[in-house]
């Protein structure tokens, strides 16, 4: 539909809507600049990311999945994002399994007070994204 | 289906980097999009009314708004939709300010990323189902976490206003840094006399329950419906019987024990009442000085306690409180000294801090307010105050002003002139903060009245020389070095978050910062809620802060708290997990990992087990969502369904 610009990959990030997601406003509102290939699905809390959508996302388009939640101990829901760790470390370590790179996939913790460490999250994911590559051969488009 | 798209210019903080018009014009090409359109305010009252107005014209029955946060508008647009006829949640939000337009300068790459959050936004709008909110019960009482200046204004406003207060204080008595003040800037009024009346109050309240020597062991619930767990600590006396008489006290042999509200300016007794205006005025032991405890003999305060209050024995008790709001207002903490080693890290005797400083000003105090040397105990004729000892300094991980150190040293000053009239005080400074009523005017006064010499430099290097203190310093002004031999040093130590505040946020499911000091909800805004509905923040917890600001919020907390309550029954908010139950294997390991027991086994008529979530302790975090291996928890507004359409839309765009 869109012309996707050719220097754009394409980055999946679920972001908990309390920490990680509040987070990005705040870089927004102190305007830190960012790469733009980010795609932002707000989730509750970071335990709600099923790996699923992790691996579903990486076959079926996209070329980075970022995940971010409050940091362990400060999670909204007491203990959601310490099931998150848990998946999605294992899902880490079993990504190679299925052919993919295990750093096209990175989780984080990222507060809301912390607008700057979003900034260098996005900034640095997309960078090692851009030097990994596409995952995926581009898609012929129908005008 | 038929699904409105709204794309909102903010003025120019949108449509600045972002080609609103070509959003609406791509976005009119998804199968599903029946109308879209770009507005310049959407959130205006025209704005709105052109939401309602497309409903009526266009059958819309879902609607998509790409604008700013949906953490800053949400709950305006999903009002506005509920008022022309459609379920509030059949609303969805693509942030295209914070999360594009104010990020990214290039026009080109933000209008196609803005297209594609829109897209991904209808996507999950087709998704949405309607719910509906339940109400429940609100128990009307409210629990202040400290007993500080802030806390107390809350209790007594709350209290005031009909309800029901229990209040928590770590330390023995309530006060909090305000009852260790001398005076209070810029009027100089005597601290305690000001503040005893409200802590009179505070213990005189019949709405009013103190627990003193207390902490928070455990906070379970939410909004209207909270269980705390209150941890009594043992202060080895038992404060029914005891009377306040301070006979123990004159007794006890330890006479090197730590003085916490004193902070350290002179030593106690291991049985002590903390001040003489103490509410409660009761005493308590600290077992690590007290020879009882240490070497298992001594017994001397339970021979002369006229009551037979001491016993030894006393455990921790705890105790449980229901209450429907938390106010919390655990105040703030000063630097230890030993981090700032440039300034003798507290290895000088003669290098005090502000805080012990205003002590030995206090007639209550451990000199009963004569300014004397620690040293010699000689009155000090030159007095040397030091601002911004750690404040502002990335070294020692404090890079903020601490908001009242200019102040208290004009006034520490101005007091000094006041015993010693032929003193002489010297301030060095960074720049002086003064913005508030009356305060520049104030710290003119101590310079143009009271003579106290103004230095803009910072302080290099503090050491002894004879009975001196030598201060190395700069004069920035003057572009000169400068020496001043003093007989004591007074450091405005940097304040910072209350030691333990990170564990009472964890516990409270708020949030804080790298300081550790909480978040508000809204910077601006909404500055006395948190992000955890029913829990409010007064005093410095939140931000460095003096008395009147702490006050202030104390009082803003109460308000909330009291709006709050103004309403018998509370709207639960529906996005929360529901069992389909034809789907559901009966494994049960929803039950185990939900964070709030929400979840529990439930027996179906044919017999079969199967998983059932309480709606009301449910706070929708959706971990059974992704723990149930059948897909049959689904945490409504975020189900599976909904994740993977946006999933699907990104990575098929």
């Amino acid at each position: 539909m869109s012309d996707v610009a050719p220097k754009e990959l394409r980055i999946v990030g679920f972001l908990c809507n309390w920490c990680s997601y509040g987070g990005a406003d705040t870089a927004g509102v102190s305007r830190f600049r960012q790469p733009t290939d980010l795609r932002v699905i707000r989730v509750p809390c970071s335990g709600r990311v099923d790996p699923l959508f992790v691996v579903r996302a990486l076959l079926t388009g996209a070329d980075g999945v970022l995940v971010s939640g409050c940091h362990p101990r400060d999670c909204h829901y007491s203990d959601g994002n310490f099931y998150a760790r848990r998946r999605l470390e294992m899902l880490k370590q079993l990504l190679p399994f299925v052919g993919i790179d295990e750093r096209r996939f990175h989780y984080t913790w990222v507060s809301a007070s912390e607008g700057q460490k979003w900034q260098q999250v996005v900034t640095n994911f997309t960078k090692q994204i851009h030097e990994l590559g596409p995952l995926h051969e581009k898609k012929e488009k129908a005008v | 289906m038929r699904v409105g798209v709204f794309i909102c210019h903010c003025g120019s903080n949108i449509a600045g980097t972002i080609d609103v018009a070509k959003v609406a014009a791509e976005t009119r090409k998804i199968p599903g999009v029946a109308f879209a359109t770009n507005y310049m305010y959407t959130c205006s009252e025209p704005g709105q009314k052109e939401i309602t107005d497309a409903i009526a014209r266009e059958h819309l029955d879902r609607i998509v708004v790409a604008a700013c946060s949906p953490r800053m508008h949400e709950n305006t647009f999903r009002k506005t939709i509920e008022k022309a006829g459609l379920n509030r949640y059949f609303l969805e939000m693509a942030n295209i300010r914070e999360h594009i337009s104010w990020i990214g300068l290039d026009k080109e790459l933000n209008t196609n990323k803005a297209i594609e959050e829109v897209a991904m936004a209808v996507s999950k709008a087709m998704q949405d189902k309607p719910l509906f909110s339940s109400s429940f019960k609100v128990n009307k009482r409210v629990v202040v976490i400290g007993g500080g200046v802030a806390g107390m204004q809350a209790a007594l406003d709350c209290a005031d206003g009909g309800l029901e207060v229990v209040m928590v204080e770590k330390s023995p008595a309530i006060g909090g840094m305000m009852a260790r003040l001398d005076k209070t800037f810029p009027t100089i009024d005597c601290s305690i006399c000001i503040l005893g009346p409200k802590m009179v109050d505070v213990a005189q309240h019949d709405k009013i329950k103190l627990y003193a020597y207390s902490e928070i062991e455990e906070i379970k619930g939410y909004v209207g419906n909270y269980q705390i767990k209150i941890r009594k600590k043992a202060a080895y006396v038992d404060w029914t019987k005891c009377t306040g008489c301070g006979l123990c006290m004159e007794k006890c042999p330890t006479k090197n024990a730590y003085d916490y509200f004193n902070f350290g300016a002179a030593p106690t007794r291991a049985i002590n009442i903390p001040f003489p205006q103490a509410i409660p005025k009761k005493a308590k032991i600290d077992p690590k000085y007290c020879r009882q405890f240490t070497k298992g003999k001594c017994g001397v305060c339970a021979k002369v306690c006229p009551t037979g209050a001491i016993n030894y024995e006393q455990q921790d008790e705890i105790v449980t409180e229901d209450v429907g709001a938390i106010v919390v207002a655990t105040g703030y903490g000063l630097l230890d000294q030993e981090r700032l080693p440039e300034y003798g890290g507290g290895r000088y005797p003669d290098a005090i801090t502000g805080i012990q400083y205003e002590r030995i000003l206090n007639a209550s105090g451990p000199t009963s307010g004569h300014i004397i040397r620690p040293s010699d105990h000689e009155e000090p004729k030159t007095v040397v105050f030091v601002s911004c000892a750690g404040s502002r300094d990335k070294s020692v991980g404090v890079p903020y002003c601490s908001n009242f150190c200019c102040m208290y040293i004009a006034k520490q000053a101005i007091l000094t002139k006041d015993h010693i009239p032929d003193s002489q005080s010297y301030v060095f400074y960074m720049d002086i903060r003064a913005p508030g009523k009356g305060y520049d005017e104030f710290t003119r006064r101590a310079q143009e009245e009271y003579g106290a010499k103004y230095i803009r430099g910072r302080v290099s290097r503090i050491y002894p020389k004879g009975k001196k203190m030598i201060v190395q310093g700069a004069d920035t002004l003057l572009g000169t070095t400068v020496e001043v031999e003093a007989d004591l040093v007074v450091l405005a130590t940097a304040a910072i978050a209350a030691d333990g505040a990170p564990q009472m946020a964890e516990k409270l499911h708020i949030s804080y910062d790298t300081f550790g000091f909480y978040v508000e909800s809204h910077p601006k805004l909404r500055p006395v809620e948190t992000n955890t509905s029913g829990v409010f923040l007064a005093g410095a917890c939140q931000g460095l802060k003096d008395i009147p600001a702490s006050v202030t919020q104390g009082s803003a907390a109460a308000a909330k708290v009291l709006s709050l309550f103004s309403k018998d029954m509370l709207e639960s908010d529906p996005a929360i997990a529901q069992v389909n139950n034809n789907a559901c294997v009966g494994c049960l390991k929803c039950v185990k990992t939900c964070p709030f027991g929400a979840i529990v086994e439930d027996k179906l008529r044919d017999g079969r087990t199967v998983a059932k979530v309480i709606e009301t302790v449910c706070a929708g975090c959706g971990v059974c969502t992704s723990t149930c291996p059948c897909g049959a928890i689904q945490l409504q507004h975020f189900t599976d369904n909904q994740l993977l359409a946006e999933v699907s839309t990104i990575c098929q765009m």
